[in-house]
């Protein structure tokens, strides 16, 4: 297992087209890194780079501190999972996940020693002699984890793996990844457009925009500090809601009554007329039922609601509200980026289940102010990010994984020592 | 439900009555065709007849059919070895995927039969050399296949050699042209998936003792480097000797298979550089020349060996009339006269096994066998007779194309 290295990547096409612009990327020993942004980010075009399907036109790309960019792709030791995920009828399971070594002639022990680990750590070894066809969807795609497995490959890649499964496979292959990677502690990049599958894979995403990096961070970082208003607007489901604000001292003028910013955030926002505040559905709920120790930490308006959604476990209502001119071209803009549907200018607010709010008439909301952002609409800048908070939920995430990651190599070389008994004791 | 299907589909009006609602593993037996030796597929794949053709139905995820579709159509037109497309159905009832349709290739053989039946006569050198031949073409053409192995490439015996088609395009890319990291990417795929559908042969105790899966694999990337480097090497020599290395490197390239676009020269002080630009599309013109004379499509190889028999034929009613006769009058009359009776003499219970033409080449083959035992020239007539009799019925049943089997008559 190795680290990667980008250093200053970029890929420039014949038609002076960058396709990836000035990419510098650590990624960790034993991290899981997520590649996520919407089409033409080159979150592709960078995974392609290191793999070796792509020539990099400048830049140094670094696997486990070797300049790899010259190495043909079998050289470079990667794994693409689920590329080869061809099942062959006459041979068992065992061999199914055992012939890329044997096509590099490894001996039999060694074979037998890898497969059998491969297997314990996909609970395949009651399958091992049975035939493919037997195998149910899951199975079959474990037995192609299998093969990536026994490869010892310095890392995992995986290009959208899950964009071809059925949404209950898919759900189930999620979550069959991310225990896999975290007992390997395998190095693991992996691309999508799914800010789902980012969000709940990574340790870190890294959020791509006409490729360039917008922001590395935890997941966490990303939705409590994102960046920018194209971060903010990516990352979030349904999205953060974005409305139209004037600054008057400590308070900013909204189409939802005035919200008060403590001091320190209100002094960022300084020499701007117009801007955009930036507030998650979940930072809203039905002003009645909020506890009365909290209310003074937000403010409380009243609107009328134009539909709402009751989930059971949960309920939204949709707010709309007026903008200037200034405020729907940068929101139309961005949902065309973030190909999304039209971004209508109505806000998407989460209420408590059993909140009475009725569509078609006006109720009194409340708006918790502390966590709201505040950008630059013609630059798209997070104003009131506080980096150092964000830093630091970065870092929590970091040190679980090296916790999480030297558990399972604890484990790891417990199990290799029962092994090593073993062979001893039959020897 | 919606059906995208590409012109000319008359041929398919006949598939609409088909129960596309239902899932294909669901279809009625009565409806769908066997096609025993098949390669592996990851997805349910269905045969049926239509008209004079066959089918073949694919279950497969909207994106990935609309992407093949487009791809296979595109290939066709551009003159690539591929199987040809018919169309797609989308948006089938209850979330069920798309079905993607192709033509079946007729007389087509899969990995499966030429490895396991030793009537095949063809080796595993000569299989991989095909399919490396296939390969170098796609990448020319800048093509990625992303998986390229046995089960996804289908052989058509030509004239004695195999030509190899392209079946399976939901992996492929396409780019203006293939880095060098993507090519050996490709052919390290091609080696490991090669590799893994030997060794499941011989799991499945199918494969000939003489064979080493292992070995076989290791064959494909050195044999594809040396095609490539063929292909497409620029060459530096003195500006003298320019003339003979141009038709020289020229005549390889044919005698590989390939046709040539472009021949850059550029001279300078220290010699001439030669660049070819390798026509991506597989060599046509014997196939042309004979379809003009006779109406008779078939592969190039079978294509040039007919049109020699032509030449010959023809050179022997000079001989006779002492006067000359017509390039086309001469093709008439070998069509009505030594091509047809050949076929003709192919008994019904034998039919389909070999297509026609290929069917003529074994018995031009096996007159030669014949008049060199006899010394003396045995004539096509007995050939023909001997052949079916003794040669042909040696193809196994089996490997009947779908549509003669099914009672159709194709027309190639």
């Amino acid at each position: 297992m190795a680290s990667i290295e980008m250093k200053n990547i970029v890929k420039q096409y014949g038609d002076g087209f960058a396709a990836v612009n000035d990419v510098s990327l650590d990624i960790a020993d034993g991290e899981f890194m997520i590649l996520v942004g919407p089409s033409g980010s080159g979150k592709s075009t960078l995974l392609r780079m290191i793999v070796g399907l792509e020539d990099i036109t400048s830049g140094d790309m670094m696997i486990g501190g070797k300049r790899v960019n010259d190495l043909a792709p079998r050289d470079r030791n990667l794994s693409m999972v689920f590329q080869n995920y061809a099942l062959y009828p006459h041979m068992t399971v065992y061999e199914n996940i055992a012939f890329p070594l044997r096509l590099s002639k490894t001996s039999d022990d060694e074979v037998r020693r890898r497969v059998t680990a491969a297997s314990d750590v996909l609970e395949l070894n009651d399958h091992l002699e049975r035939k493919p066809a037997n195998l149910s969807g899951g199975q079959r795609q474990r037995v192609a984890m299998g093969r990536a497995i026994v490869r010892q490959a310095e890392a995992f890649l995986f290009d959208e793996p899950l964009s071809n499964l059925d949404a209950k496979l898919r759900g189930q292959m999620r979550t069959e990844i991310s225990r896999l990677q975290r007992r390997l502690g395998i190095t693991t990049v992996y691309v999508t457009h799914d800010q789902t599958e980012a969000m709940t894979l990574g340790d870190r995403v890294c959020v791509l925009r006409k490729g360039k990096i917008q922001q590395v961070a935890s997941p966490r970082e990303l939705y409590e500090q994102p960046i920018n208003l194209f971060v903010a607007g990516f990352i979030g489901s349904p999205p953060m809601n974005f409305l139209p604000a004037t600054p008057e001292g400590d308070r900013l003028k909204t189409p939802f009554g005035d919200v008060r910013i403590d001091p320190a955030r209100a002094g960022k926002l300084g020499g701007h007329d117009l801007l955009m505040v930036g507030i998650r559905p979940e930072y809203f709920e039905d002003a009645s039922l909020v506890d009365e120790a909290k209310r003074h930490l937000g403010s409380t308006f009243r609107a009328r609601v134009d539909v709402t959604e009751w989930l059971g476990d949960s309920q939204f209502a949709y707010i709309p509200y007026e903008a200037p001119e200034a405020i729907t071209t940068q929101l139309r803009a961005l949902s065309r980026e973030l190909d999304a549907e039209e971004l209508r200018t109505q806000a998407i607010v989460s209420i408590d289940s059993t909140s009475r709010i009725r569509e078609g008439r006006e109720a009194e909301f409340w708006l918790d102010s502390r966590k709201v952002h505040v950008f630059d609409p013609e630059t798209g800048d997070n104003l009131t990010r506080d980096a150092e908070a964000g830093a630091e939920l970065t870092r929590m995430a970091t040190q679980d994984r090296v916790e999480q990651v030297q558990e399972s190599q604890d484990r790891a070389s417990a199990d290799g020592h029962r092994m090593g008994g073993a062979t001893a004791a039959s020897a | 439900m919606r059906f995208l299907f590409r012109p000319p589909a008359a041929e398919a009006t006949g598939l609409l009555t088909l129960p596309w609602g239902e899932p294909l593993e669901k279809w009625d037996p009565d409806l769908l065709l066997e096609v025993p030796q098949r390669g592996i597929s990851r997805h349910v794949v269905r045969f049926v007849a239509s008209g004079a053709h066959v089918f073949a139905l694919k279950e497969i995820n909207e994106r990935l059919a609309r992407h093949e579709y487009a791809l296979l159509s595109q290939f066709e037109q551009e003159g690539l070895p591929t199987v040809s497309v018919l169309g797609i159905c989308v948006d089938r009832p209850g979330d069920q995927e798309a079905i993607l349709v192709t033509r079946y290739l007729e007389y087509s053989m899969s990995y499966r039969w030429l490895f396991s039946s030793p009537r095949a006569g063809h080796s595993a050198e000569r299989l991989l050399d095909t399919m490396v031949e296939l390969l170098v073409r796609l990448h020319l053409a800048g093509v990625f296949w992303g998986d390229c192995s046995l089960s996804n490439t289908l052989f058509r015996p030509d004239a004695g050699a195999l030509a190899a088609h392209m079946v399976d395009a939901e992996t492929v890319e396409r780019h203006p042209s293939l880095s060098r990291g993507q090519r050996a990417y490709d052919v390290d795929l091609a080696r490991e998936r090669v590799g893994a559908e030997l060794l499941d042969l011989q799991f499945g105790g199918l494969l000939p003792a003489g064979i080493d899966p292992i070995e076989v694999a290791e064959g494909l990337p050195p044999r594809y480097e040396a095609l490539w480097d063929e292909v497409t090497h620029e060459q530096v020599f003195g500006v003298e000797e320019q003339q003979w290395r141009v038709t020289e490197r020229l005549r390889r390239l044919n005698d590989l298979g390939f046709d040539v676009g472009e021949i850059e020269l550029i001279t300078s002080p220290e010699g001439a550089k030669l660049r070819v630009e390798t026509r991506v599309a597989e060599p046509g013109q014997h196939r042309r020349e004979l379809l003009r004379l006779t109406g008779l499509e078939v592969q190039e190889r079978q294509a040039r060996r007919l049109l020699n028999d032509i030449v010959t034929f023809r050179a022997h009613l000079e001989q006779k009339s002492g006067r000359p006769v017509a390039e086309s009058l001469a093709a008439q009359r070998w069509l009505a006269e030594v091509y047809q009776p050949v076929v003709e003499a192919i008994p019904p219970q034998l039919a389909g096994r070999l297509a026609p033409a290929e069917v003529f080449h074994e018995v031009l083959e096996h007159r030669w066998f014949l008049s060199e035992k006899a010394r003396r020239d045995v004539g096509t007539a007995e050939a023909a007779r001997s052949y079916v009799a003794t040669v042909l019925p040696q193809t196994p049943a089996e490997v009947t194309t779908p549509s003669v089997r099914a009672g159709l008559t194709p027309e190639s």
